[in-house]
């Protein structure tokens, strides 16, 4: 009986300390789980903090003015932030016109009509697409879309709509090859995988017997898309085009090629400009003076809180058709 | 492959008219004879022959039914014995997916549906269905019902008010929803949004009215409402009704088809099938043997 007893309490007390064990190894493991997420929160509020402190010293100097003015002037070290900011939300209006109508078209060829066989090949081509280094956009667009653009769309655009009076002067001027536009077309191409990536995925998250009951009434293709398809995941929509945004508001390679980097603002849209992005690349090598220096910090902040929003609120879209969905 | 093959050697070939005892050359001895009990009934729709395949898988074999008009014919049989793949058939839904085949006949008032040449968005308007589950369009309640209307007819404001009241009330939902047709047809309850797809399907003007197993995602009290729906309409359609339920089968059908393995085993009339089928499976089915 007592060998009995004794072989139980020994089994006992090895449960107990393999459970112990057990109990540290989990601490630890959370606990260095826990660190590598909170280097993440830290890394960004580092970024945070010391883009602020490097954009302390222009702000101090040119305070609110520095995003209302168009001057940037190294030499008499004056800076105003409204030519790069204007340059980069105009590539970006560009990109997201040419970019949202061809994404969705893709998509929805993929999802609604396109054959089996064809499924495949197109989805892997996108993800291609979006895998190709953006300086080899930048160097394509400086060799081969830049000169094309000058010998035949800008004089076409020059002399069809450059001619209509109001709209007119948006392609007005010599073509240049380079310009805002240049470099909206190829921000377009640049972002059109990530917006028919997420479009075709939410596309797919439509019942099917919801898009069967619209075909059932007698619906074509065009009217189950724009009536049902459209409606039903229009916040995810939203979220994907918004993530194009981001990533077209930031790209800086290829703009940076193509863009002419001029700081001023035109009212052609052929006529070269510059963005947040491409100003920082071009000049941080030959900034000279703190002021010089940390105005481009201050671009770099304002370009950060602009995306920062951007994305929080693409983010915020997507939770809300997540929600939809679980339901 | 040919999607369709017109079967001119068939003695029954553009003959819907006549009466469905005539059918012996197409259908299986019994169901014909069982066809008889419809003698004199109008025909809406006549399956002949009709095969289907999934990507070379025979789903259904020779399968040959009347539909007849102002009737419901129940289809019933166990999970996989094609009821469904046959109602999809009778609107073409399946055409949406590829590797898709039906072949044979089916005659809609004596026109070839599977014909390559039938527009599929008009036989669509003319066929309604109705799904397992309530599929509302995220949209609100009235546009719910006025979306497959605009598709075919430019209606006057008064006119398409009359419509979805009209259609609202055929279906038993107007006095639910009369006060907040502007709200989104999905914050209503399960069963007044599968009341919504029947009255969406019947604003449309169909002539046949599919429903696949319409009540199976609703509670008691929905289905017994939608039960009474069907059998209202009744009078107005030709309604095709797929079942796993055979209670309801035997409450609301006029008719009923028992498959089996993508064989119609046994059609005819509802009452006789219940209580004094031919065949030993149909039997074995309904007493609940198998299935």
């Amino acid at each position: 009986m007592t060998e009995i007893a004794l072989t139980l309490t020994d089994a006992h007390a090895s449960t107990a300390r393999r459970a112990r064990r057990q109990r540290l190894q989990d601490a630890a493991f959370r606990n260095a789980t826990l660190a590598f997420a909170l280097l993440v929160l830290l890394i960004l509020g580092g970024v945070t903090v010391s883009l602020i402190d490097g954009a302390l010293p222009a702000l101090r100097a040119f305070g609110f003015g520095f995003v209302a003015t168009e001057v940037w002037n190294p030499v008499s070290e004056e800076f105003g932030a409204l030519a790069p900011i204007y340059g980069t939300l105009i590539t970006s209006v560009i990109a997201m016109a040419v970019g949202i109508p061809v994404s969705f078209g893709i998509a929805l060829f993929i999802t609604e009509m396109c054959p089996a066989w064809l499924k495949r090949p197109l989805g892997v081509a996108i993800e291609l697409l979006a895998g190709i280094p953006s300086i080899i956009y930048g160097i394509w667009g400086l060799f081969v879309f830049a000169p094309f653009m000058q010998s035949t769309i800008q004089p076409f655009l020059i002399n069809t709509l450059g001619q209509i009076p109001g709209i007119g002067n948006l392609f007005m001027g010599p073509p240049y090859g380079i310009g805002i536009l240049t470099a909206g077309l190829i921000l377009g191409i640049m972002v059109l995988p990530f917006i028919t990536s997420i479009t075709r995925d939410v596309f797919e998250t439509v019942p099917p017997m919801v898009r069967e009951s619209a075909y059932g009434l007698g619906a074509t293709t065009w009217e189950v898309v724009w009536n049902v398809v459209l409606p039903y995941t229009r916040t995810g929509v939203v979220g994907g085009v918004m993530l194009g945004l981001g990533r077209a508001l930031g790209e800086t390679m290829a703009v940076t090629f193509v863009i002419g980097n001029a700081h001023r603002i035109s009212s052609s849209i052929m006529a070269p400009g510059t963005t947040i992005s491409a100003s920082i690349a071009n000049e941080f090598t030959e900034a000279v003076g703190d002021v010089y220096t940390s105005s481009l910090v201050a671009l770099g902040l304002i370009l950060f809180l602009i995306t920062f929003t951007v994305l929080s609120i693409a983010k915020l879209m997507l939770l809300r058709l997540q929600r939809k969905a679980g339901v | 492959m040919t999607m369709t093959h017109m079967d001119a050697n068939s003695p029954t070939h553009g003959s819907h008219q006549m009466p469905p005892g005539m059918l012996a050359g197409t259908a299986t001895g019994t169901a014909a004879e069982r066809a008889i009990a419809g003698a004199g009934l109008p025909e809406k729709i006549s399956v002949r022959n009709l095969d289907f395949f999934y990507d070379g898988y025979r789903a259904l074999k020779s399968i040959s039914l009347p539909l007849y008009d102002r009737q419901v014919t129940a289809f019933i049989g166990p999970s996989g014995c094609g009821k469904s793949t046959l109602l999809r058939i009778l609107n073409r839904m399946y055409d949406l997916y590829p590797k898709q085949v039906a072949t044979g006949e089916v005659m809609l008032d004596g026109v070839n549906i599977l014909s390559p040449k039938q527009d599929l968005n008009l036989l669509r308007a003319r066929v309604g269905m109705v799904f397992q589950k309530p599929t509302p369009f995220p949209m609100s309640i009235y546009d719910n019902i006025a979306f497959g209307v605009k598709l075919y007819e430019k209606l006057s404001r008064a006119d398409m008010d009359e419509r979805v009241e009209f259609s609202l009330r055929r279906a038993a939902l107007w006095d639910e929803v009369k006060d907040k047709l502007r709200q989104n047809g999905m914050s209503l309850s399960g069963g007044q949004q599968q009341r919504l797809c029947i009255a969406r399907a019947i604003a449309v003007k169909p002539s046949v009215l599919l429903l696949d197993e319409p009540t199976s995602a609703l509670d008691p009290i929905s289905t017994a409402k939608c039960e009474e729906l069907i059998d209202e309409l009744r009078s107005d359609y030709c309604i095709a009704i797929v079942t796993h339920n055979m209670q309801q089968a035997a409450r609301i059908s006029n008719f009923t088809a028992f498959m089996y393995l993508g064989e119609l085993i046994e059609f005819g009339n509802t009452e006789e099938i219940f209580t004094n089928p031919t065949k030993e499976k149909t039997s074995e089915y309904i007493t609940g043997r198998f299935g």
